[in-house]
């Protein structure tokens, strides 16, 4: 029987699970053990519904309604000196939970303080564009946007950015494979060439690892040697080896006899 | 209207020059000013930029979905082809990522050789920045010198890990190899040479040079408030007169028992960012200095021990069965970090590089983000470029200090 692959995840996996394996946290504290942190957090909880909130590994994690995304980064920038946001983007739980998970790193400067706003957000919603209140969301919602399919309204200019514009897919989901989609593969073939040339070229072989049992310009199978791109396709037919008889000694031939003289 | 003839042939860019229309110019891909493979379509009103468009991707190479395919430890090399200059600092980035996330320290040693590392980095960021810089505006010498500079720092590396570019010459939970013989000697006098031509060399080839000034002053000015809200971090947020560097502010490795100096530059230009940069060696060579120092009180240790994730040094691993057992599980299945996130940012020659990691407890990263400094600068061309004049373009390009393997990823 074939193995069951699932289709909503398919990165790679591990291949091999201890079932008694208990996979541990890393440690998480209450925000109020921090003080410039709980005093955050209260002016944000304030004017905007806080779901969690946590200290892990030395930034607070809090997580807001998506809908609030703009007002709770304006009242952090404004009131709570996060003058800067380092990186935003998104994380795909789609498989596990059906939905995204879009944060947005901040830092500030003044009391060293680094925080992360995190939202989930079902696939299909959009999220309202920051840009006015960060221009660095500018590139990074535009990635974002790129690599999950997830817009950000009010965006300037709302198009891809890393991947070619007539592309079709989102390369960081993770039903996407790694070595690209059937779209991927005639990509450039249909580009340069056009779609007619597709049966004279054949899909791009994305996988540098691949080896193609019938190419014998760059492969030769040891024991099956043939002459430099010959066709192989009805079979080949196997090579003996030779060994040297120069200084080896020959136990092909006659080595019973051979063998019988050693004992 | 044009009336061609035989004798007055139609000129496409004719119409260029009525008052009301502009010019549409493309700038690289390929363009040796380019940094790599930036593309930037700029609209021009006679040499004045009006829009400035940068168009990236030319490099993307899809490497946060490599991270989400690869084990933690196969996933290292891969981070050299980030910022490829500096690849070292790139390495150190992920591997402290890692490790704050399984929460363990590197050996002491370890952390003398990454710090001493990590500002050989710099040095040879800082010299390929000041080379090409030189270069994109004109002054051709002054490459020539760097470059020779550079190349010794290389040798360096090449002496200690093997490799000149791609060094992977940091791991997870400590480094690979110990100094080897008279390394030090040879990263002492690199010191000294390079403190020396900094003196002698570039200060007096282009700190008062009037072309150089001239070409560099007011130029490519960026606000303190366009520099936070563009997230501007490194050389490009201390070039605004904001005094934030991740190794002061947020001390990691060894930064915080180091004696240097965050120098800034208040004028928020070219120039300023020039002197900074400058500056900046000079702070790399004395923290260089005092690490020398250190090296020798260091136990040899250079691995961390947690048998859990990292394996044991070969000595055991050659001589304990349960040394090679877990040795072999490593390997092949990976590390399982605990279940969790962290965002650890580190202070590369470019600015900020921090990685964020998803881990679900898998082998696996689930997600992992690359806050790559370079991306963001990139950006901010599209406001910076505006206003400026086409002769000004490659030296704010150059003043940036992007790099393209990390922009794009």
């Amino acid at each position: 029987m074939r193995k069951y692959v699932p289709k909503d995840n398919v990165q790679k996996q591990s291949y091999y699970t201890d079932r008694f394996h208990v996979v541990p946290s890393t440690p998480r504290e209450e925000v109020s053990t921090d003080e410039a942190f709980a005093k955050h957090l209260e002016t944000l909880s304030a004017k905007v519904e806080i779901k969690s909130s946590r200290i892990e590994l030395g930034s607070m994690v809090v997580e807001i309604n998506h809908e609030d995304n703009y007002k709770a980064l304006e009242i952090l920038r404004d009131e709570c000196g996060y003058a800067m946001l380092s990186e935003m983007s998104a994380v795909d739980y789609l498989a596990k939970d059906g939905n995204f998970e879009v944060f947005y790193q901040l830092l500030n400067l003044k009391e060293v303080k680094r925080m992360r706003l995190v939202m989930r957000i079902e696939q299909g919603l959009a999220v309202e564009s920051v840009v006015p209140l960060y221009k660095a969301a500018n590139f990074a919602e535009r990635e974002m946007f790129d690599m999950f399919g997830i817009v950000a309204n009010n965006h300037p200019f709302m198009k891809r950015i890393l991947m070619p514009d007539d592309w079709e897919g989102h390369p960081l989901l993770k039903t996407y494979p790694l070595h690209g989609d059937e779209f991927a593969s005639w990509y450039e073939v249909d580009k340069i060439f056009g779609k007619e040339a597709r049966e004279a070229i054949g899909p791009e072989n994305r996988d540098p690892a691949r080896i193609d049992r019938y190419d014998t310009k760059r492969f030769s199978r040891v024991g099956y040697e043939v002459p430099f791109g010959a066709d192989i396709s009805e079979g080949e037919t196997k090579t003996e080896i030779e060994y040297s008889k120069t200084f080896l000694v020959d136990y092909t031939k006659d080595s019973g006899e051979q063998l019988e003289n050693r004992k | 209207m044009q009336q061609p003839n035989k004798l007055s042939p139609f000129f496409e860019n004719l119409n260029f020059e009525r008052d009301d229309n502009t010019m549409v110019i493309n700038f690289g891909p390929q363009h040796p000013s380019a940094h790599g493979q930036l593309r930037l379509v700029l609209e021009l009103d006679g040499e004045q930029v009006v829009k400035a468009y940068p168009d990236i991707g030319y490099l993307h190479r899809g490497i946060e979905k490599m991270a989400e395919n690869m084990t933690y430890n196969e996933f290292l090399p891969t981070t050299d082809r980030l910022d490829y200059i500096a690849s070292t600092s790139n390495n150190y980035a992920y591997a402290l990522a890692v490790e704050k996330l399984l929460g363990i320290e590197a050996p002491r040693r370890a952390q003398v050789i990454r710090t001493i590392l990590l500002e050989l980095n710099r040095l040879i960021s800082h010299l390929f920045f000041i080379a090409t810089h030189a270069l994109d505006v004109g002054a051709m010498s002054v490459f020539l010198y760097a470059f020779r500079e550079r190349e010794f720092a290389m040798d360096l590396m090449e002496d200690y890990c093997g490799a000149r570019l791609t060094h992977s010459a940091v791991r997870i939970g400590g480094v690979p190899l110990d100094i080897p013989d008279g390394w030090m000697i040879n990263l002492r006098n690199f010191c000294n040479k390079v403190e020396y031509e900094l003196e002698h060399t570039y200060n007096a080839l282009l700190q008062e040079n009037r072309i150089w000034k001239m070409r560099l002053e007011d130029v490519g000015v960026i606000s303190p408030e366009d520099a936070l809200s563009w997230g501007c971090t490194g050389p490009m947020l201390r070039g605004s007169g904001i005094a934030y560097d991740i190794r002061k502010e947020e001390p990691y490795e060894l930064y915080g028992e180091l004696d240097f100096d965050i120098p800034v530059a208040d004028t928020n230009d070219s120039y300023g960012r020039y002197r900074l940069y400058m500056a900046e060696m000079t702070e790399s060579i004395k923290i260089i200095k005092q690490l020398i120092l250190k090296y020798d009180e260091t136990e040899p240790q250079l691995m961390a021990h947690a048998p859990q994730y990292i394996s044991a040094p070969k000595e055991e691993i050659m001589t304990q069965n349960y040394a090679l057992m877990q040795h072999f599980v490593l390997v092949t299945q990976g590390m399982r970090p605990p279940k969790g996130e962290v965002y650890v940012p580190t202070e590369s020659p470019k600015g900020e590089l921090g990685f964020y990691i998803k881990s679900e407890g898998e082998p696996y990263a689930y997600r992992l983000k690359c806050r790559a400094p370079s991306f963001f600068h990139t950006g901010l061309l599209q406001e910076i470029l505006v206003g400026t004049y086409i002769a000004d373009v490659v030296t704010i390009i150059g003043s940036t200090n992007i790099v393209f393997g990390e922009v794009d990823r």
